[in-house]
């Protein structure tokens, strides 16, 4: 087979896969800070701290309750979903009427929080989780080997951001949540119940958070901290993107994701910094981000 | 429109400030402090208190910022941590005096300000505080991988030399009196910036950035002087806490460190003179007593900010001048 510039097809296939795979992790992450950062204009910094719950959970239910992965993909967002709902209307809800910046310092505060009594609880070394035996294996493609779990990660993820995406931009629901979103006093006025809109968006925010967290379970090593460093990445992808646009979100977590993975293949020393050039670059060019509207 | 010109509570009043714009009540807090300074090391260990000094004037160049431009910056360990790894390399390696090893630290952190700086002021509010914090996980990295800082080691046994070749700072206690001398030096011009006409822009651009830009000010400008300042400030204290401890490590540029010292700036008082010194006081000896417990720190870090952010927003600092009636 051809190779391209010293590099086999095996390995360019195998990172673009894995830069996909992250990307998948991006767009749904970066997808639930856009939600939520539409209607509560807060920045949920506990997104990461959410993401590591949910895989956390995922663990647990197996551990604790013998519940399979199957039962977890429903339950883990559902649970951390719930715990998301609790922490808006105990903490997040005071402050509304304050700057935009105490709803970040709070999250700041509540992600400290929870993974300071996971690394209490579980330590820092990661724990086991296998990937289900219904998805272990793997095609070959040809020109790749695609494991089944990796391809599960791409096809749930790109069905769940569509499916955001459309019930946002095309339905009823949704429609209500942009105009909650562009002015929630009028939308109060025409007698939708805004505060119970807000609610519920920050805990599906969450749950989609904690679905990306079961999703990285059997993958990634699963310790206290994994959401941490995702986090600030995540932020990068929001900033590159602008959090206008919700397809926009999407489409620059994956696209970013590949062009990491890319980076890893041809200047492996430039994978761990590449996104960050790029929000440099792009705050240089466009600093309203790609898809943003004027800040 | 006089009925919107608001009365901010941190703008001393014409009439109570000395010649040089600092107010008599402040210069007493100030000489009082030095004097807490001069007699501390006499019964409390200096290597502690060094700690409490660099922290002290990390929050208030970080407070300048933020208390002051209303600038939240999520990523001031970038420059704490390259000052403090330029320090360090400065001492060891090229085999710099004291004095010089730090100001190596502060260029550093002086033209990382300038490269972030200038780039970060091109969005606002949150997304100010999202940029600033990946750049830093920026510096981070390069930390983690570049050939000179020595990865997970860190910077070790740094010496820290003879100042100005004479005094040789080997023992604490001679050490204890420099770091005394650098944090009051950095926090003094810190509080001269503040009471500048260069300050009151800065206080306008806070209040009402549309105003002070329809008044004829650059604005973009004045946030890119603060920040830099702010920067090169906390490069300073960077780079005396890597004489001090001997040390630049990868934990003087994780984002835990710039959550640390946003805390300690909340819980003392933004935007108060003297909160962040004791928000630093407060937060160092905290950590001090918590050392041997682990994660137990991260926890009780994470509910001063959530109780902190729900009920005492105005920190120490902010109530206590609230109940003298006195800006502090």
């Amino acid at each position: 087979m051809f190779e391209l510039l010293g590099i086999t097809p095996q390995a360019l296939f195998g990172q673009l896969l894995l830069g996909l795979i992250n990307g998948s992790f991006y767009a749904m992450l970066s997808l639930g800070l856009a939600i939520i950062f539409g209607l509560l204009n807060i920045i949920n910094f506990t997104h990461g701290a959410q993401y590591m719950l949910g895989a956390f959970v995922t663990w647990a239910l197996l551990h604790y309750f013998g519940l399979s992965y199957w039962w977890a993909l429903p339950l883990a967002p559902l649970i951390v979903g719930a715990s998301g709902i609790v922490i808006e209307k105990v903490f997040i809800s005071r402050l509304y009427h304050l700057d935009h910046l105490y709803g970040l310092l709070l999250t700041f505060g509540l992600a400290l929080i929870i993974q300071g009594v996971l690394r209490n609880n579980y330590g820092i070394s990661g724990l086991p989780y296998s990937i289900p035996p219904e998805l272990s294996g793997g095609q070959n493609l040809g020109f790749m080997f695609l494991p089944n779990y990796r391809a599960w990660i791409i096809v749930v993820s790109v069905i769940v951001c569509f499916g955001t995406w459309f019930v946002i931009e095309k339905t009823r629901l949704g429609a209500y949540l942009r105009a909650a979103t562009e002015n929630p006093t009028l939308t109060g006025a025409f007698g939708l119940n805004v505060p119970l809109m807000i609610t519920l968006t920050y805990g599906f925010g969450v749950a989609l958070a904690a679905l990306a967290g079961v999703l990285a379970a059997p993958i990634y090593s699963l310790n206290p901290n994994m959401g941490a460093e995702l986090i600030i990445v995540v932020f990068a992808v929001v900033v590159i993107g602008g959090m206008g646009s919700i397809l926009g979100a999407i489409v620059t977590g994956f696209g970013l994701g590949l062009i990491e993975g890319l980076t890893r293949v041809f200047y492996p020393e430039g994978s761990a910094v590449v996104i960050f050039v790029i929000m440099a670059i792009v705050l240089l060019i466009k600093p309203a981000g790609l898809f943003g509207r004027t800040a | 429109m006089a009925a919107d010109v608001q009365k901010s509570a941190d703008v001393t009043p014409v009439t109570d400030r000395g010649a040089k714009g600092m107010s008599t009540f402040h210069m007493l807090i100030f000489a009082g402090l030095f004097v807490i300074g001069l007699i501390a090391p006499f019964y409390l260990y200096p290597v502690f208190l060094m700690k409490i000094l660099c922290f002290a004037l990390f929050a208030c160049a970080f407070n300048l910022l933020l208390g002051f431009g209303g600038l939240l910056s999520f990523g001031h360990a970038a420059y704490f941590g390259a000052a403090s790894y330029v320090a360090a390399h400065a001492a060891k390696v090229w085999g710099l005096t004291p004095e010089l090893a730090i100001l190596a630290g502060t260029g550093a952190a002086l033209i990382l300000g300038v490269v972030i700086g200038s780039l970060a002021i091109r969005r606002q509010g949150i997304y100010f505080a999202m940029v600033t914090l990946a750049f830093a996980q920026m510096v981070y990295f390069f930390s983690l991988q570049a050939p000179f800082t020595g990865g997970e080691d860190g910077i070790q046994a740094v010496p820290r030399g003879h100042l100005f070749g004479l005094i040789n700072l080997r023992p604490d206690f001679t050490l204890y009196f420099v770091v005394l001398a650098i944090t009051f030096g950095g926090i003094l011009f810190i509080y001269r910036i503040i009471h500048s006409p260069f300050g009151q822009v800065l206080k306008a651009i806070r209040e009402n950035e549309p105003r002070a830009i329809s008044l004829g000010y650059r604005t973009n400008r004045y946030k890119l002087a603060v920040f830099v300042l702010s920067a090169t400030f906390a490069g300073m204290a960077g780079a005396t806490k890597a004489l001090v401890f001997q040390l630049a490590s990868l934990t003087d540029v994780h984002w835990s460190m710039s959550g640390e010292v946003v805390l300690m700036t909340l819980i003392g008082g933004m935007g108060t003179v003297f909160g962040p010194i004791v928000g630093a006081t407060v937060i160092v000896t905290m950590q001090n007593y918590l050392a041997t417990w682990g994660a137990w720190v991260t926890i009780v870090q994470g509910t001063i900010f959530v109780i902190a952010v729900l009920l005492f927003r105005e920190g120490i600092i902010g109530v206590l001048s609230k109940w003298l009636k006195k800006p502090l």
